[in-house]
């Protein structure tokens, strides 16, 4: 028998509405409920589980009381069983995260949570990678990579993923700093990495071709990087799962989130900052290698701002190394890669075109836009 | 009896034979045909003819063939005939980028029954293969017109290869001009994977253009791309989608001015015989399908020509030999010092060439621009018909007419009931249609299907198909579950796993099977 | 007299009335609206240089029927060529089954509506790996050249390394295309042979090999005939070098010869043609590439592969694609190799050929065929001016020398062709080193009548 675990955050999405940007805090709160805000999240939750009911009789559903995943639940004709405790019409982020961690207790297989970055944040904060869990949209923009693209395909994802037919994947948690974000400015930074049902789009057919799993052609990527790799030349590696796998294969520590340098296949930096970089920078030859992170595609600004202009500067375009499976590339659905170093000058150069690593000896042009 | 006039359904259920795996029908002591035994005299001079064969080399245990009579061994391959859908017996708009034309009987058993193809030996003298020799000299002579480029070979045994050849070609071609630094090739993410593929064999590094919104190449894309590294762009028009791209001249023209060659994969040919050439778009290199367009069979994946073409200065890299006539007799030419060699055994798949050969020489010149005509009209129809199918959208190009054929996507029907392409795919083989080809990985087109309606196909035949579709996407809505778990009137029940990548799950031959059960 | 315009029999909406139907239908007045995408400077002007069609089937039947009958045959003709391509017995039902226009005409069809086409592959390989003794085949490729391409690609994948040994009596046309094929970063070195045998020079492979050599083929039986007595040890001096072992085969061979897996092969590969293909003028070949089950090899097949796997329904079973997570055998995507169209049906036959055989039919048929080709060394060695290259043993082909004769191999083959044989191959320009030469094949299709008569006819012309 198979266990879900239900989180819904009720005051998630409630400031879009309204034309307010995210929900967080009370006074925001307050304000929306003002201007005759509703939960979006539990309707949300509920299209969700309607999906999911197909499978009712093979799992046992765990929530939490009240708006936070009961009502949801008992409304899509489930018996849930219901655990903690909350104060009804005053639910926080702190509940979030307990519900999360109750779950994992209670070994849960999944945890579906309902709600937006911020509950994003909360469900990884609570378990890390040690559960798998999987997004129902509901806030406002998500930055969050985390998320199924509607509620009914968080069902269709969540059903499959149950029946065993699903392999889970890193998906990235962005922080966004909400003040900034409503004052009109995005400034997002990489959180962390949950593990997310992925949905195979890749489906491989071979008529002609090739056969090729995904994880070989990190490693085919990696490959290329490394065996281009020029003596004494430093290797800025920036974060995400994909420059990851170079460090895997050269046997060196990774910072998922952050930068660190390689110089002659041999670790120089964990974690730089930019003070750091600059100053190693200094009369040395250097390459910066970059992912693409999250669903929208940034290669700069968004998670990596140790990369700072200045660092881009001195290290020059045609240093810049960007690694991406032709899967992340097409997933982009004709959008461009993005940049946004806060520099207008430097995303100028940036734009364009790049080519992108995406196996041995295999690279894609792709448009860069700001 | 008969097909439902009205919805044009068929009550249809495949042949099912519940038939085992040839390996456990073995009866000791069967015998499926006896061999001629050498004569006694010859037993008295040589004796068993085994104690010659060294200690080391004599198989002491028997191989573990089943013993099977040949009554049942024919039982049994017809059954399995059966249980095959090959274009004999179904509408095959369902391949599409492959052409599922007829082909015809009458060429069909010249080609495998006549002594004078079944039972020649490629290194017989030239003198005693004439006729065979002119098929292969007159098949060049008419794909030069069909694509405006000047010498073919046939050695390739099929697109891929084909695509292969050229960029060996490729290689000697900048090798010869002594410049050592054309690395890369260029191709797109719409084309045949194996213009990638085949090029990297080749040692090529590949880069790919993405699609831009309009689902063709991007041109500033490939202006980036280009550079004193490129070797060649090796590309497909029109693409998988259908579409053709009309700034095609462009893209060869910027490539020509970085010093690269332009490779013209012609799988999708068969929308422009007599209408759009290789050599006016500027094409270096293109190859055909035979068996696509020119009506050679696809013989579960077997036994066709990849006909390369190339300009007269790139001649002399073909592989070797050439068929040449000297005024009085045709003759495989061996001397071609720049050639790249060979690419396969002997000169290519003749009974395939006679074959193609007979097509054209049964079409002719209005004929073949008859068969394109039609193709890309049913490709129109079949596009009207199916946007009255709920569910079915056209990804790309909507508003624009595309040539042969159409990549759809079933995204909104996926949307709306959960039911997706891969199981509309099991589902249609119920009615009596064979499944559809999706789309090459990745798939940029989500929840795709690509449908080529050739001109072997009638009216009825796109209406028939229509319907079933029309009818699975009503299935859709109504009763998704059936859809999810078809097929259910076909030789097998769905096959929940048909990715396998566990070592464990690994069964490729009977035997593996056994010792993982 | 204004031309009708012709209704084709294989375009069915040619026909005026349906297709302004469907004109009407799309909302094109004519058809070349539906081209609308293609540039006016692209477009072909006028008609294409083409004769003019035969276009009633009578007439195209009796056109093909007169350019084929132009051709000799083998079955009219005394057949002694081989050298890559052999004329062996055909089972009538090897024919009637890929006679079938359902197999014929299929492709890429899934696993259920192309049940019968996926198992009857998988009994392909199921049959050959049988033969072969290994468990792991792909599908087809297009040859045996190709077979050995890949095998030799695969080698340089598993180990990294970059040069590959192969014997200097290597069929020349496997040769070419293996030259091809490695050009990229791949480099082939030549073993010389024994003159009095054919063998490989052992002294020469231990100097040549070294820790850079990915793998060491050899053909067994070779090119020219002789079969490796010293293959195990072969075998073992390339395992000594962290070399992958290679070995190229006959299939029809292994009734009576040991499959190359019993004597420490790694990798063997092969073309099938002889397993119920006819001649058809190098078309009927067939590649294949066969392993042990080891996650090493396995995931370095560059083709289709198809695994016997469940269904949704208890005790049934269906077929899947196999793909592979390689992870853990650390294969990159150097040497990528690519896929596509091969030989299908030829697959399907060869899997009807072995079933009709059973083991005591591929060993009556090795027999036979051992039996045939040593009557015929014998007999042909006896003639004055001829004389037997190699001492060694071998299967089904052996070379000729006629130096003594005086007469070239050219020379000899012209004088045959007028008492209608086909003499053996001529190897005068791609072995020099053996002279006037002849590689001849004789196979169960041979009787002692018929080498009789080539006995009696060479004594003749020599």
């Amino acid at each position: 028998m198979k266990k879900l675990g239900l989180v819904v955050n009720p005051v998630a999405g409630m400031g879009g509405r309204v034309g307010l940007k995210g929900s967080d805090g009370p006074d925001i709160l307050r304000r929306a409920r003002e201007l005759g805000a509703v939960p979006e999240s539990p309707c949300r939750a509920m299209q969700t589980l309607q999906v999911i009911s197909r499978i009712k009789p093979q799992i046992e559903v765990i929530t939490y009381p009240h708006e936070m995943g009961e009502d949801e639940a008992r409304r899509s004709g489930f018996s849930p069983a219901v655990i903690g405790s909350i104060t009804m019409g005053a639910t926080t982020a702190a509940d979030t995260q307990r519900a999360a961690r109750e779950m994992e207790n209670q070994g849960v297989d999944l945890i579906l949570f309902a709600g937006g970055d911020g509950t994003a944040r909360d469900v990884y904060q609570a378990v890390g990678q040690r559960v798998p869990a999987l997004g129902i949209p509901s806030g406002v923009k998500i930055h969050s990579a985390v998320y199924a693209v509607t509620p009914r395909h968080a069902g269709e994802v969540a059903v499959r993923y149950l029946e065993g037919k699903l392999s889970l994947q890193e998906a990235e948690v962005m922080d966004i700093d909400e003040e900034a974000f409503r004052a009109g400015t995005v400034s997002a930074k990489l959180f962390g990495y949950l593990r997310v049902p992925e949905e195979r789009r890749f489906v491989q057919r071979a008529k002609s071709g090739g056969i090729r799993a995904e994880r070989e052609t990190l490693v085919g990527i990696a490959s290329d990087v490394i065996d281009n790799m020029i003596p004494e030349c430093l290797y800025l590696v920036g974060p995400g799962t994909t420059t990851r796998v170079i460090m895997q294969e050269l046997a060196l520590a990774n910072t998922l989130l952050g930068v660190d340098v390689v110089c002659n296949k041999r670790l120089v930096a964990s974690d730089a900052n930019e003070r750091d970089l600059v100053r190693r920078l200094s009369g040395r030859r250097a390459m910066i290698v970059l992912s693409v992170i999250g669903g929208q595609g940034y290669i700069l600004g968004r998670g990596n701002q140790q990369l700072s202009p200045a660092v881009i500067r001195t290290v020059g375009k045609e240093n810049i190394i960007v690694v991406a499976t032709k899967e992340k590339l097409v997933s982009l659905d004709g959008r461009p890669l993005l940049v946004d170093t806060g520099d207008e000058e430097i995303d100028r150069m940036l734009s364009g075109y790049i080519q992108v690593t995406t196996g041995y000896r295999d690279y894609c042009m792709v448009r860069v836009a700001s | 009896m008969g097909r439902n006039p009205t919805t044009l359904l068929r009550k249809f259920h495949q042949a099912r034979w519940d038939e085992p795996i040839i390996l456990e029908m073995s009866t000791p002591g069967e015998r499926g045909v006896l061999v001629r035994q050498a004569e006694k005299a010859v037993q008295t001079e040589v004796g068993d003819g085994l104690s010659a064969i060294p200690a080391g080399l004599r198989r002491t245990t028997s191989p573990q063939l089943p013993e099977v009579n040949q009554v049942r061994v024919l039982r049994h391959f017809m059954h399995l005939s059966q249980e095959t859908m090959g274009t004999d017996v179904t509408i095959d708009i369902s391949q599409g980028t492959c052409t599922m034309k007829y082909s015809p009987k009458v060429q069909e058993h010249i080609a495998t029954r006549h002594p004078g193809m079944a039972d020649v030996h490629p290194w017989q003298p030239e003198s005693t293969m004439q006729g065979l020799l002119e098929v292969i000299y007159k098949l060049d002579h008419f794909l030069r017109e069909i694509s405006g480029l000047d010498r073919f070979t046939f050695q390739p045994g099929g697109g891929a290869q084909g695509v292969y050849t050229g960029a060996s070609m490729v290689r000697a071609y900048h090798a010869a001009r002594g410049d050592r630094d054309r690395s890369e090739v260029i191709t797109t993410m719409f084309s045949h994977p194996c213009d990638s593929a085949a090029p990297a064999t080749a040692g090529f590094k590949i880069i790919t253009l993405m699609p831009d919104k309009m689902g063709y190449p991007d041109v500033a894309a490939l202006r980036a791309a280009l550079s004193e590294r490129t070797a060649a762009i090796f590309i497909t028009n029109p693409e998988d989608t259908g579409i053709y791209n009309p700034r095609i001249q462009e893209y060869v023209q910027a490539a020509h001015e970085a010093g690269a060659l332009c490779y013209y994969d012609q799988a999708n040919a068969n929308g422009m015989l007599g209408i759009a050439r290789a050599k006016e778009a500027g094409f270096d290199l293109c190859h055909f399908n035979l068996h696509k367009t020119f009506s050679v069979p696809h013989q579960c994946m077997g036994g066709s020509v990849g006909a390369v073409g190339v300009r007269e200065d790139l001649a002399k890299f073909l592989p070797v030999p050439t068929v040449e006539f000297d005024g009085r007799q045709y003759f495989l030419n061996y001397e071609a010092s720049a050639s790249i060699g060979k690419i396969r055994s002997f000169f290519g798949n003749p009974q395939s060439m006679l074959k193609a050969y007979a097509w054209i020489m049964q079409h002719g010149a209005d004929g073949l621009r008859e068969a394109a005509e039609c193709s890309v009209l049913n490709n129109n129809y079949l596009e009207k018909k199916l946007s009255e199918v709920p569910g079915v959208s056209v990804h790309y190009a909507a508003d624009k007419r595309k040539l042969e054929q159409i990549r759809y996507s079933w995204e909104k029907l996926f949307q709306d009931t959960g039911v997706g392409t891969e199981d509309v795919m099991r589902r249609m083989a119920d009615y009596g249609l064979q499944h559809y080809w999706m789309s090459h990985p990745p798939w940029i087109v989500p929840q795709p299907f690509t449908l080529e309606p050739c001109e072997s196909y009638s009216k009825d035949d796109l209406d028939e198909y229509a319907a079933v579709l029309r009818q699975i996407s009503k299935e859709a809505y109504e009763d998704p579950e059936l859809v999810k778990t078809a097929p259910r009137n076909q030789v097998v029940h769905k096959v929940p796993e048909p990715s396998i990548d566990e070592p464990e799950r690994i069964a490729v031959t009977w035997r593996q099977y056994l010792k993982k059960k | 007299m204004i031309k009708e315009k012709t209704v084709f029999p294989y375009i069915p909406n040619s026909a005026p009335e349906v297709k302004a139907q469907m004109l009407e239908e799309v909302g094109a007045s004519d058809i070349m609206d539906l081209y609308a995408e293609i540039p006016e400077r692209l477009r072909f002007p006028g008609r294409m240089n083409l004769p003019e069609p035969i276009l009633d089937e009578y007439s195209l039947k009796r056109h093909l029927t007169d350019l084929l009958d132009k051709n000799q045959n083998c079955m009219d003709f005394l057949n002694f060529l081989g050298a890559g391509c052999a004329q062996h017995f055909v089972p009538a039902v090897c024919d009637e089954i890929n006679g079938r226009g359902e197999f014929l005409t299929a492709y890429v069809g899934e696993s259920y509506a192309d049940h019968g086409k996926w198992q009857a592959l998988f009994e392909y390989c199921s049959l050959m790996g049988e033969l072969l003794d290994m468990d792991v085949l792909s599908c087809p490729l297009y040859d045996g050249a190709q077979a050995a391409a890949t095998s030799v690609r695969m080698a340089a994948r598993i180990n990294g390394r970059r040069e590959i040994l192969i014997p200097q009596t290597m069929n020349p046309e496997t040769h070419q295309v293996l030259v091809n094929y490695c050009k990229p970063d791949l480099s082939l070195a030549e073993i010389g042979f024994d003159p009095g045998t054919g063998q490989m020079d052992l002294d020469q492979l231990s100097q040549e090999i070294s820790s850079q050599t990915a793998a060491v083929l050899i053909e067994n039986p070779s090119y020219l005939g002789f079969l490796e007595p010293a293959a195990a040890e072969i075998g073992n001096i390339a395992h000594d070098h962290g070399a992958e072992f290679i070995v190229f085969t006959d299939p029809i061979c292994l009734g009576v010869v040991a499959p190359p897996a019993q004597y420490g092969a790694n990798i063997v590969c092969g073309d099938f043609q002889p397993l119920g293909m006819h001649l058809q003028a190098g078309g009927g070949q067939g590649g294949f590439i066969a392993t042990r089950d080891d996650m090493k090899y396995v995931s370095e097949f560059k083709d289709l592969m198809f695994g016997i796997t469940e269904t949704i329904q208890e005790g049934e079973y269906g077929f899947g694609e196999v793909l592979f997570d390689r992870t853990s055998y650390g294969s990159r995507e150097r040497g990528k190799e690519y896929t596509g169209t091969t030989t299908g049906l030829w697959a399907i036959t060869a899997a009807v050929y072995l079933s009709l055989m059973g083991p005591r039919g591929m060993e009556e048929t090795g027999r036979t065929i051992m039996q045939m080709s040593q009557y015929a060394a014998k007999q042909l060695g006896k003639i004055s001016g001829i004389r037997l290259a190699f001492r060694s043993p071998f299967f089904k082909e052996f070379v000729i020398n006629f130096d003594q004769s005086k007469k070239t191999v050219v020379e000899v083959n012209r004088l045959l062709l007028e008492h209608n044989i086909f003499g053996g191959k001529d190897l005068s320009r791609d072995f020099p080193e053996l002279g006037q030469s002849s590689l001849y094949c004789v196979t169960e299709t041979k009787t002692k009548e018929d080498i009789d008569r080539l006995t009696s006819v060479l004594n003749e012309v020599i």
